[in-house]
């Protein structure tokens, strides 16, 4: 196993130079390096000089990708791609354009996104995985068909709705918790009671129905037609045959956004008002800054590989059929 | 899940004030003004700083010499950190000083001498803290020193010490560096004598280390600036530059402790993000001590504070309305004021309604929920707004919108009259009545020329209409009708917009900055206004970024953009139009390119007048030209709208101050009482809705058990 997760680790190292190189290409394609300076500079009376001056000091003077009056292999060195990616793959993402140490300020903002995301998955699983399995239960009958329909519209509705509902009717017209803000440490907890519900809520529709889905394939196989050809209770079946053997499609899921929890959300922060690192990147590209851009496209990148290794590494842990080669 | 949110309720709802109080109980009473933002200040550097969102904070921090009057009308500056507002003194090329009514031609030199007030003290901080021995605490930090710092709270100690003359001269000695970037570095290089010569020096110091350039900085001479003494400092302007007053009042010419400068310079500081443009150094009322730009700003009262009184004059009706309640009170009112970070104006809104913020502008969204027009045209508040005991507020901004030509276009631009007919058609289908109407909830005024009211050299009523566009009919202006603007256009060549040259329907681009789908109807609108002269628009849409470059490039025919005031005085709308501003040739503000020698030269004069008869005829004449070309159309005049609840005292539309923080007043009793009786948690939902999960799980659990005790057929 330890030979095929160095092999997937291996595997990252081009993916990674592709993601890099596509941020780039896309980002310079909407801006240059004088639109990146002005808006530094500020949009009233700046001149030609103090934008050269603002783009040699950034190191934005190069050229993009190759450096002609150089050549060979410094060319390619002596060039903004190079300089401004080569030390991101030892994880140093340096400053923003408007000067910031960008790993504080991720390490900062991850939490918060954290005390957001973890309360929702866990009780978001909780609760979709109690769901399903009464659906199950009733599978076949009006509360089946009636849940379904109800898990289809609310999969159908924004998660905009759901904010806006949630900030509207619990905020607004009943004033039980802040409709938007922030706090650090122990105070936190009031702000996060409200996204943490609409977060669950949003999720139930389409959460639920993919475990019901898992639950019913599982359902219809031998084992559990044996358990339940043996007398065994409807329950028992449910919880300790049909779930156990359904946690593998689970697991999948669960463990290939645990990395991107960090990440945070964008519109639940936007509208909340949470500083974590879901607006972050948002605001950079608002901003056109590029250091902060390619930084947090790449740690997606790599927490997305990291999570896909994890799922692989999960998949041993709870199948023993299967083995990493 | 309600009984789990019942009980973390109850938990949460154990304290004083509301359950959706988004701040601690402790704060209840106290004389805190709550408000809001909705985007990060980019820089609070004041050598750096020039948005109206960074300045809303650097205002109440730094000091710079002078600030405008809260009252009187028409803006009138007045000392602040210095003692009187200087009266420029003339030289000619010979160094002879020369009568204050002197031509302008004559001048060759204006200094400005400013005496600093005795006694102002800087902010408690960190690089002035000082040893035993008189050292400076921190500033010789090595990286041992460092290790667990990474907030300017961080260092224990701090210090201060008096406001001098050379905090000045440094402040403006940092906006030459070229380092620094500072955006008035290019006008200053024109105006201020040595400035240039400075800043080539300092470039020369550009690839040291950050604290030998300050130290280059430090003891650089700048030519024309120049300490007369402990309290007095002397600024030579080239020629006769009347407007470089106003400049005094910005953060730009605010003072700068070289102790700061040096303080932040030093090795390991920007790794750490403690940097001066994140913690200002200032002198005024209020000092940032939270600076957390993706949760909240904290300004606090700062305890070294020289002392001010609020103003005891102000204009006819001002005692009468209360807001001279507080003449000659000591400064500032308020012990604190918390900026909460709200992108989105859903939030925002609904927390001003309960009470969590004490002012907010209004957005389209919520402007029919708390504004209504009454039977004259005026915008009054809604019945729910006056129940709230909200007050409302309403300006008209020193700014304007216009719809422009690009004069260098062959069929838009241009001095012929056949242009000039058909950008005056053009003048009058845009009905920019109509534009206000809608897309600004009625909060704008449409422009009758460039300069908008409350600046000199605007004019009201009849006198100040555009004849080319209006006329005066019953007490107002009238927009011109329809059949005169295709009367226009046959003039012109382009009957029914068809080119009599090529039989063609005339064809014109619009260069459009549009990042959504709300621009759509705003583009409708306007191809709907050019279409009534059989005028086909082609939309061209693009990002600010690409919008600027043809900007610079001149490839446009009509755009659309704006400006707001720097200074009150007509010369900062009026260069706007000056030829030599152009942008395409000289990068100027003049974005339509306008190019009038009787213009330019009447610019010319008129800028260095002061206030007068002389002046207004001359304004007057620029106007008529601009008006005759017709550049641009004229657009509109932003009205701002501010809601105040009742417990906020003090807020007067000022739309010059930046520093009205000190001024404002709030009863925090009467708004704690008022938060709790507006915010009372309404408990049945809950309960209900534990109920009604107890309905949906009781028949399932009986469900399930009679499923299981069932026999199997």
């Amino acid at each position: 196993m330890t030979a095929y997760i160095i092999r997937r680790f291996l595997y990252a190292i081009p993916i990674l130079i592709g993601v890099n190189l596509i941020t780039f290409l896309l980002f310079f394609v909407v801006n240059s390096p004088d639109d990146m300076a002005r808006m530094h500079l500020g949009q009233k009376r700046v001149t030609q000089e103090a934008i050269q001056a603002w783009k040699q000091e950034h190191g934005y003077d190069k050229p993009l990708l190759y450096n002609r009056e150089v050549g060979g292999i410094a060319g390619l060195t002596d060039t903004i791609f190079f300089e401004k990616s080569v030390r991101l793959f030892a994880f140093q993402f340096g400053s923003s354009d408007a000067g910031r140490d960008i790993g504080y300020d991720i390490s900062q903002r991850m939490w918060p996104s954290l005390a957001i995301a973890v309360p929702v998955l866990l009780v978001g699983l909780a609760f979709n995985i109690s769901f399903a399995l009464f659906i199950v239960f009733f599978r076949a009958t009006y509360i089946d068909f009636g849940s379904v329909v109800l898990l289809v519209a609310m999969l159908s509705i924004s998660s905009l709705f759901y904010i806006i509902g949630g900030q509207f009717i619990l905020g607004k017209v009943f004033h039980l918790v802040p409709i938007s803000g922030y706090d650090t440490g122990l105070q936190a907890w009031k702000f996060l009671i409200l996204p943490v519900i609409v977060g669950v809520i949003g999720g139930i529709g389409a959460g639920t129905r993919w475990y019901r889905t898992l639950f019913l394939e599982e359902i219809a196989k031998d084992y559990v037609r044996t358990a339940q050809a043996k007398g065994l209770d409807e329950r028992l079946v449910l919880f300790r045959h049909v779930l156990r053997n359904a946690l593998i499609p689970i697991l999948t899921g669960v463990v290939v956004v645990l990395p991107l929890l960090f990440m945070g959300s964008l519109i639940t922060e936007s509208f909340f008002g949470i500083p974590g690192l879901g607006s972050y990147t948002i605001d950079a590209i608002s901003n056109q800054d590029f250091a902060i851009v390619r930084s947090m496209v790449f740690l997606g990148a790599v927490l997305y590989i990291l999570g896909l290794i994890l799922t692989d590494i999960s998949y041993t842990l709870v199948d023993p059929r299967v083995r990493l080669q | 899940m309600p009984v789990l949110v019942l009980v973390m309720l109850s938990v949460a709802g154990c304290g004083e004030s509301a359950w959706n109080d988004p701040y601690p109980a402790s704060d209840a009473e106290s004389k805190t003004v709550y408000s809001s933002f909705n985007e990060r200040p980019k820089h609070l550097d004041p050598a750096r700083s020039y948005s109206s969102n960074e300045v809303a904070f650097l205002g109440q921090i730094y000091e710079p010499p002078l600030q405008y009057h809260f009252l009187l009308r028409p803006y009138r500056l007045i000392p602040l950190a210095a003692i009187e507002v200087p009266v420029p003194r003339y030289y000619d090329a010979a160094g002879d000083p020369l009568p204050a009514d002197a031509p302008a031609t004559d001048i060759a030199r204006s200094d400005y001498l400013i005496q600093v007030r005795p006694g102002i003290r800087f902010q408690p901080h960190p690089a002035f803290a000082r040893d035993a021995e008189g050292r400076f605490r921190y500033h010789a930090l090595s990286e041992t020193d460092l290790r667990g710092v990474n907030r300017l709270n961080d260092f224990p100690e701090v210090g201060s010490r008096e406001l001098i003359a050379e905090d000045f001269v440094h402040q403006i000695k940092r906006l030459a560096a070229p380092w620094l970037h500072s955006p008035i570095a290019g006008v200053m290089r024109r105006h201020i004598i040595g400035f240039q010569g400075l800043s080539e020096r300092l470039a020369e110091a550009e690839e040291k280390g950050a604290l030998e350039r300050v130290e280059h900085l430090r003891h650089a001479r700048l030519a024309g600036v120049e300490v007369v003494d402990r309290y007095s400092f002397r600024i030579g302007v080239k020629g006769k530059y009347p407007q470089f007053i106003y400049w005094l009042a910005m953060p730009f010419f605010a003072p700068m402790p070289w102790e700061a400068d040096v303080f932040y310079a030093q090795p390991g500081m920007r790794e750490r993000n403690i940097i001066l443009d994140w913690y200002p150094v200032g002198t005024g009322p209020f000092m940032l001590s939270e600076n957390n730009p993706n949760l909240r700003m904290v300004l606090m009262r700062n305890p070294n504070f020289h002392g001010e009184r609020y103003p005891t004059e102000g204009m006819p009706g001002d005692r009468e309305s209360g807001i001279l309640a507080d003449a000659g009170r000591p400064l500032p009112f308020i012990d604190r004021a918390i900026y909460s970070l709200e992108k989105e104006s859903i939030p925002r809104w609904n927390k001003f309604l309960q009470g969590y913020y004490d002012s907010s502008g209004i957005s389209s969204d919520a402007f029919d929920q708390a504004v209504q027009v009454d039977a004259e045209g005026e915008p009054i508040l809604t019945q729910s707004m006056r129940e709230q005991g909200v007050s409302l507020l309403t300006s008209v901004e020193p700014s304007i919108f216009y719809l422009g030509f690009n004069m260098l276009d062959p069929v838009v631009g241009g001095d012929s009259q056949r242009a000039r007919l058909l950008r005056r058609a053009i003048s009058i289908a845009v009905d920019f009545e109509e534009f206000i109407s809608i897309f600004v909830n009625g909060r704008g005024l449409a422009a009758q020329g460039p300069i908008p009211p409350g600046i000199f050299g605007h004019r009201e009523g009849e006198a100040g209409i555009n004849p080319f566009v209006y006329e005066w009919r019953g007490g107002r202006a009238v927009r011109r009708g329809l059949e005169e603007a295709r009367t226009l256009m046959r003039q012109a060549g382009y009957p029914d917009g068809i080119d009599r040259d090529t039989g063609r329907a005339l064809t014109i681009n619009y260069e459009a900055v549009a990042t959504g789908p709300d621009d759509r109807a705003r583009l409708n609108w306007i191809r709907k206004q050019f279409a009534k002269l059989g005028i086909e628009l082609v939309i061209r849409s693009t990002d600010y970024n690409r919008f600027q470059e043809k900007m610079r490039k001149g490839t446009g025919q009509v755009f659309m953009w704006g400006w707001n005031a720097d200074y009150p005085d007509p010369e900062n709308f009026l260069f706007l139009l000056y030829g030599p501003n152009g942008k395409v040739e000289h990068l100027g503000e003049n974005a339509a390119n306008y190019a009038n020698p009787e213009f330019d030269r009447l610019y010319d004069e008129m800028k260095y007048l002061d206030d007068g008869p002389q002046r207004q005829a001359m304004i007057d004449r620029l106007v008529e030209i601009a008006r005759t070309d017709a550049p641009w159309v004229w657009g509109f005049h932003p009205k701002a709208f501010s809601l105040h609840h009742q417990w906020l005292f003090n807020a007067h539309p000022n739309q010059m101050a930046k520093n009205t923080l000190k001024y404002r007043r709030v009863d925090a009793k009467r708004r704690q009482r008022l938060r709790r009786e507006w915010n009372r948690p309404v408990l049945w939902p809950l309960w209900a809705g534990a109920g009604l999960l107890l309905l949906v799980i009781l028949p399932a659990w009986w469900s399930v058990r009679r499923r299981e005790g069932s026999r199997a057929l």
